[in-house]
């Protein structure tokens, strides 16, 4: 008998807001411990929280970009429970009105037998609500206390709910990969699973083919890669049909990650579970969202990286692996349609920053998502190739040299005289010099040894040191090669 | 002038004597510590005061009066004395809420209306006792002692807002803030001769107010007559940023309460709240007045009034579970000192740090929130609101104002109240019905009644109606003062 895999994703995303969420302190990521705490986010007596705009909109604006449908009267409620890191005693979340709900988000991935085939499935998003972080507890192991930094308190999360639609570790990290893209075009967060401002957790479930009822899930937290959810989802779908195939019964329970061990244990079983006494946040009014205020956020919204995609294809007529590299990271976007305006041709700037871009960035060992480059480099090079004034061999050089010193292309091309030579008047005697020194090569050009032309060709280009115009140059070998 | 003279002023009266310099703002503050230097230890009305910052506060007053060119310019309680309640945070001062749980809380920062009083010229000499976070009726449930009545000390002045009733009503302070939740600031007005405002929700910011019920708690006067409730609520009141279901409301006409025009006026007395065992001496008398004076009174039904303490008592509980968690021990107040890991730390602190009328509002809170009866209790209580919502609106299509008793009778003998909670809770079928509704409610006295005691009638009107009620209970304080004689 086979099985099937049901994953259904719980993603926590904190908002690149300037301050928190119910009160003004920083959200600076890093800040020494309680740095950035108040009344509010300390829970003081008597301090209430205000909602910061911000965090509404874009809210609005990722539930817009996820296809929900966003509730007009949204508001939030209180999620009660007790620890140390969470000064209120409740968390202020969203149960019975979430901001976003019934979205949906198309994948592309890569299968597993066949990886070159792409295919591409529908994600239902369930629902997607705002809600505050909680503290951090630092366990001390040599003086044996946990401290508390509470200036995480109250940065903004937001919180994306999927169906349970996902049927492979494949299709769970295509999704995570494309909703993270998609967050950062927004501009609405960072999305760095290291600094846990995109966390996942996956509930799972295994059935047998054909089955229709789904069985027990577990949710599974702590994973701080995509290359750990991906090992998650295969342990913990192996570990539940080893318990199912032996006639054994899947306990309900949330199970943590252990990236070390390669293996997830089980923190809390739902029996335990705690009761969380949901009620509406009377300290915040309702949040009335108009049509107005939705399609005014609407038009803010950016072109998200699928339809840029699709525009690439269809529109620049990029082939579709291109597009796909070149959308999944803003900055790219940012330099691919710089870069095609100045230099008039999308093609040659995809080309460019596809082979020589991206090779730069790889020997350096830094990240398409991440990266710092003048925005008018790339497009002031091509130019400069295209009007005949630099070799593709010194073109190379410049895109090094803008990439790791910030070099002005123009500026650079002068100060290293990296001009080609296309004067003929110039090469004549460069040409002369090189037939002089190589009289083997000329004879047998002579007797009919046609390639040695290109011989020659190549030696006069190195005595220019690669700078002489490579048309012009082969226009006054054969010249001088006639004349004779 | 006296030190009774002077103490038998208003606020508004004392304000305007120090303006015109009859009496300077030092005086009043020694004759208000004299007071509570010869009265505190039989009141217990205050749980701190500090004496020496408030003379140095009166004699920065007195220095601005003296160098005014234009008295009339001057902050409206420029060298009053007031007193605040306890669950108010006023900046480096202790604010316990009357708790074991906040004994040593020292306050951060000073609670909005309490910083507009200061900016009105007010000088805040103390904060005053009340029912542990507000919850009670009695002043009895302080961790730190009851407060007596002003006026027989075999009672109880009232509560929550007992300490600030007692403070104004024996000249400890010539008006103090008070807190209302379910009847805190109206009912202890009440049993002390006071005028006690319970303004619309929102009106007057929650920011610096401990939290006990989010959806009902208000900040208000406590005043020695209606004018100075007005003018106290005038100074108060107004949009916060610090709290988002804080809005702006109309200020009241001071001088247009004089001339409250009674002929005419519809009021309505809902059955429900003429019970048996209420007494209605006082209520009986307001009707006169009103009546002889061409008033049309009806009385109406009002069936929802039947479940009011029931669903005040469901939402004000499950709210005050969820406000009360904050004090687990961890950052600030109490911290059981023998706990030996997490859960007891939570445990022991919360049931030593707490009493036991909270605990049990802390435990009614999480029944009600259960996920077992949150439909049954919570959700139908909620819709019980909405529907008495509604029936105010529909009585206000037909009346101006609603008249009712505040209270079943005069001030309680000490300790009558705790033998069976849930009768003391039925005792507040008076006053939730406004707190459910957020609409304004004033309890202005009406003479006094059985062993001396004051007893007083509550006016409520739609929301911003605190002109209305004021005006119509400015009509009755004048009315007794003619059949006073005075």
């Amino acid at each position: 008998m086979d099985y099937e895999t049901i994953v259904g994703l719980e993603v926590h995303v904190e908002l690149r807001t300037e301050s928190k969420i119910f009160c003004s302190c920083p959200t600076t990521f890093g800040a020494p411990a309680n740095a950035h705490i108040c009344e509010v986010c300390a829970g003081l007596p008597g301090a209430l929280p205000r909602l910061n705009k911000k965090v509404l909109d874009y809210a609005v604006m990722t539930a817009l970009a996820l296809s929900c449908e966003v509730t007009k009267e949204s508001r939030f409620d209180r999620k009660n429970y007790f620890y140390p890191d969470l000064p209120k005693g409740y968390q202020i979340s969203q149960l019975y009105a979430p901001i976003g709900r019934n979205g949906k988000v198309e994948i592309e991935y890569s299968g597993k037998d066949d990886s070159s085939e792409q295919r591409t499935k529908t994600i239902r998003i369930h629902e997607l609500h705002m809600e505050d972080d909680a503290g951090k507890l630092i366990h001390d192991p040599l003086e044996n206390v946990t401290r508390i930094d509470f200036s995480r308190c109250g940065v903004p999360l937001l919180e994306i709910v999927t169906e349970p639609d996902f049927r492979s570790a494949e299709e769970v990290v295509a999704f995570l990969e494309q909703l993270r893209n998609m967050l950062k075009f927004l501009g609405v967060s960072d999305c760095k699973m290291q600094e846990g401002s995109l966390r996942a957790d996956v509930n799972l479930s295994v059935r047998p083919i054909g089955e229709e009822t789904l069985g027990t899930r577990t949710e599974m937290k702590n994973l701080a890669s995509f290359r750990a959810v991906a090992k998650a989802i295969e342990y913990e779908s192996e570990r539940q049909w080893a318990i199912v195939k032996g006639g054994g019964t899947i306990a309900r329970e949330t199970r943590r990650w252990d990236e070390e061990k390669e293996a997830s244990f089980s923190m809390r079983k739902k029996e335990d579970a705690a009761e969380y006494k949901y009620f509406p946040e009377p300290d915040l009014p309702v949040m009335r969202i108009s049509d107005e205020k939705i399609e005014t956020i609407r038009k803010t919204l950016p072109e998200l990286p699928i339809e840029k995609k699709k525009r690439y294809i269809e529109q620049l007529h990029l082939p579709a692996y291109d597009a796909g590299i070149l959308t999944s990271s803003k900055p790219l976007t940012v330099l691919f349609e710089r870069t095609a305006e100045l230099g008039g041709d999308p093609k040659e700037a995809s080309n460019w920053i596809m082979v020589e871009f991206m090779k730069i960035l790889n020997d350096h060992g830094d990240n398409a998502e991440d990266f710092e480059m003048r925005q008018d480099s790339l497009g002031e090079i091509i130019l400069l190739v295209k009007d005949g004034r630099i070799s593709r061999a010194s073109a190379k050089a410049l895109l090094l040299a803008a990439y790791e010193q910030g070099a002005i292309p123009e500026e650079f091309a002068q100060e290293h005289d990296l001009w080609l030579i296309s004067d003929k008047e110039a090469l004549h005697p460069i040409v002369e010099k090189v037939l002089q020194d190589n009289p083997k090569a000329l004879a047998e050009y002579r007797a009919g040894k046609v390639k040695n032309k290109q011989f020659l060709l190549g030696q006069a280009m190195r005595e220019t040191k690669g700078k002489a115009d490579p048309s012009i140059l082969a226009g006054v070998l054969q010249e001088c090669l006639e004349s004779e | 002038m006296t030190n009774e003279a002077i103490l038998s002023l208003t606020a508004y009266e004392l304000a305007q004597a120090i303006r015109e310099k009859k009496v300077t703002s030092e005086e009043a503050v020694l004759a208000v510590f004299k007071n509570i230097d010869e009265n505190e230890s039989d009141l217990h009305a205050y749980l701190s005061f500090w004496k020496e910052e408030s003379l140095k506060q009166a004699q920065a007053c007195d220095a601005i009066v003296a160098g005014s060119t234009d008295p009339e310019g001057l902050p409206p309680f420029l060298g009053v004395p007031f007193a605040v309640k306890d669950n108010l945070l006023l900046s480096g001062r202790r604010s316990t809420c009357a708790s074991k749980m906040l004994e040593d809380f020292v306050a951060p920062y000073t609670a909005t209306c309490v910083e507009k009083l200061q900016a009105a010229g007010a000088i805040i000499i103390g904060k005053t006792n009340m029912d542990e976070f507000g919850m009670g009726a009695s002043t009895e449930h302080s961790y730190f002692g009851t407060t007596y009545h002003p006026m027989d000390k075999n009672r109880v002045p009232g509560g929550s807002s007992g300490g600030s009733a007692a403070a104004v009503a024996s000249g400890s302070a010539f008006g103090a803030l008070g807190t209302d939740t379910g009847g805190s600031i109206r009912q202890p007005a009440d049993y002390c001769g006071l005028v006690g405002l319970r303004p619309t929700y929102g009106t007057v910011s929650r920011h610096g107010l401990v939290a006990f019920s989010s959806s009902m708690d208000v900040a208000g006067p406590i005043a020695r007559d209606t004018r100075d409730a007005a003018a106290i609520l005038n100074v108060i009141s107004g949009a916060d940023e610090k709290d988002q279901t804080s809005v702006s409301s109309p200020k009241i006409d001071i001088s247009a309460m004089e001339n409250y025009e009674v002929a005419g006026k519809r009021i309505g007395i809902p059955k429900e709240l003429l019970g048996q065992g209420t007494q209605t001496e006082a209520l009986e008398k307001a009707r006169a007045y009103f009546a002889s004076n061409g008033a049309e009174i009806e009385e109406f039904d009002m069936p929802i009034l039947a479940h009011a303490v029931a669903i005040y008592y469901i939402l004000s509980s499950a709210e005050a579970s969820s406000n009360l968690s904050r004090y687990d021990g961890i950052r600030y107040g109490y911290r059981d000192p023998d706990a030996t890991d997490l859960s007891e730390l939570y445990t022991k602190t919360r049931s030593s740090g707490f009493g036991l009328e909270v605990k049990r509002r802390i435990l009614l809170g999480n029944y009600v929130l259960s996920s077992e009866h949150f439909n049954d209790c919570y959700r139908q209580a909620e819709r019980a609101r909405e529907k008495l919502k509604r029936s105010f609106e529909k009585a206000f299509e037909k009346y101006d104002l609603i008249l009712c008793p505040t209270a079943p009778g005069v001030a309680p003998e000490l300790g009558k109240i705790d033998q069976d909670p849930l009768a003391s809770y039925m005792a507040d079928l008076y006053t939730v019905p406004a707190s459910l509704a957020g609409i304004p409610a004033v309890s202005v006295p009406c003479g006094t009644f059985r062993e001396g005691l004051p007893c007083g009638v509550q006016l409520l009107a739609p929301r911003f109606g605190e002109q209305e009620i004021l005006g119509a209970a400015r009509f009755l304080e004048k009315q007794q003062r003619k059949g006073a004689g005075v």
